[in-house]
């Protein structure tokens, strides 16, 4: 699963990225484009348990985490 | 217990905040009042005669120093990243409205943390005020609430706004005939301009790094459970309650404060606007500064927003007035009007951009 919050303001890729692992998904991605975002979102997943891994683009991060 | 990196980092930049913030006192500016991002750019509303309040004029170089220590760090780092066109007319207005609440409390979050190291309760109520419109926020996020993607932006259009302090800060001290000065009233008292510019472009650089911000402490706490943010709010708040007690300047109490009023219905309601309003932004006064620092073109737009409401605050004597030993103070028919109206609107924009129909 891909969740693509580029362009979104705090804490909207945090809000989605809850909303998101609702259902417990054993892998998500997410692409943000600020560094807010990044630490925000990698904080949540690491608390929901995730092992997560950021690599970087261009001005933005893709966000994996895995169970 | 192991307190993570951003913990302790947002803890480390938080005393500093606070030591900063009250040596600006000890050096001139008003008490309670080392920075207020509110308070200040009213000042420089004034200074550069958008109104005409006499006591609240000057060219405050804490502003100038927040967002271009932003800048810089962010160019250092390579975060410096020009984005904007997420509804910049909307956060505009909200920006205008957060001010007005800001003004009718008589502080952004940062002076409410500041008042209460100085032992000002009105500022608790400001604080249950503010929490009640993040809490009424953070409602509408959890809802889908959204202002839009932004998109990337020229390096010109990142870099307008600090390039605009840079040149007001070089008239400031070259044309100092260019502005209006207070010569009585809070605007009058200010720290030396070099001081005033450095703990500006440090506190700048601190805030960027950490991501401070007053609103997303409470409000990652209602959505998320998770406090991390408040780290840098309580510590602000315990390093200036620390030197407000060894320097004298600690005073217990709802009367006599330094610039604050008692009237309580309208310090909650002027905070619920600031609370509400910034949610919807996604930070508090301070970060929109440090986010145009970064390029931030909707948060440079924001800050203008501030700016204007500022200034129509003073003309149409919106702001609350400060108690004195005879009267509690607070705002008069207009400011309570325009509360008022501020809040029914922010939720009407918050309902049209939450309950709006899937975009395509």
């Amino acid at each position: 699963m891909e969740l693509d919050c580029r362009g979104l303001s705090c804490p909207e890729p945090v809000v989605l990225t809850k909303r998101a692992v609702k259902d417990n998904p054993a892998s998500i991605d997410v692409l943000v484009d600020h560094v807010a975002g990044l630490e925000n979102v990698s904080r949540f997943l690491r608390a929901m348990k995730y092992e997560v891994s950021v690599t970087e683009g261009k001005g933005e991060w893709r966000i994996s985490a895995k169970k | 217990m192991t307190i993570s990196k951003e913990k302790r980092n947002l803890a480390i930049a938080g005393i500093l905040i606070g030591i900063i913030s009250i040596v600006l006192v000890l050096l001139g500016n008003p008490k309670n009042m080392g920075f207020c991002i509110a308070c200040f750019v009213r000042d420089i509303a004034g200074a550069t005669k958008l109104h005409s309040a006499g006591v609240v004029q000057y060219v405050r170089p804490e502003i100038i120093g927040l967002v271009f220590g932003s800048f810089l760090i962010s160019l250092l780092t390579k975060e410096f990243n020009p984005r904007g066109g997420s509804s910049p007319m909307i956060r505009f207005c909200i920006g205008f409205m957060v001010m007005i609440g800001a003004l009718v409390f008589l502080g952004c979050p940062f002076r409410m943390v500041l008042r209460l190291s100085g032992g000002d309760l009105n500022a608790v109520v400001g604080i249950l005020g503010f929490a009640a419109g993040i809490g009424i926020g953070s409602f509408f996020l959890s809802k889908g609430f959204s202002l839009g993607r932004a998109q990337k932006q020229s390096i010109v259009e990142g870099a307008a706004l600090p390039a605009v302090n840079v040149l007001l800060l070089i008239l400031f001290v070259a044309v100092p005939a260019l502005f209006a000065f207070s010569e009585k009233g809070p605007g009058s008292m200010h720290a030396p301009i070099l001081i005033s510019l450095a703990a500006g472009l440090i506190v700048g650089c601190l805030a960027q790094r950490t991501r401070m911000c007053m609103v997303g402490g409470f409000r990652d706490l209602f959505l998320l459970k998770d406090g991390t943010l408040l780290f840098g709010f309580i510590a602000i708040f315990v390093a200036a309650l620390v030197m407000n007690l060894a320097t004298g300047n600690f005073k217990l109490g709802f009367t006599g404060q330094p610039v604050a009023h008692s009237a309580h219905l309208w310090n909650f309601l002027g905070m619920v606007v600031v609370g509400l309003g910034c949610t919807m932004l996604g930070g508090c006064p301070l970060r929109q500064l440090i986010l145009a620092g970064e390029g931030n073109s909707d948060s440079a737009i924001t800050v203008l927003g501030l700016l204007m409401g500022a200034a129509f605050a003073h003309n149409f004597s919106l702001a609350g007035v400060a108690g004195s030993a005879d009267s509690v103070g607070g705002p008069g028919t207009n400011g309570k009007v325009a509360v008022i109206l501020c809040l029914v609107i922010l939720v009407g924009i918050a309902c049209a951009k939450t309950f709006k129909k899937k975009e395509k």
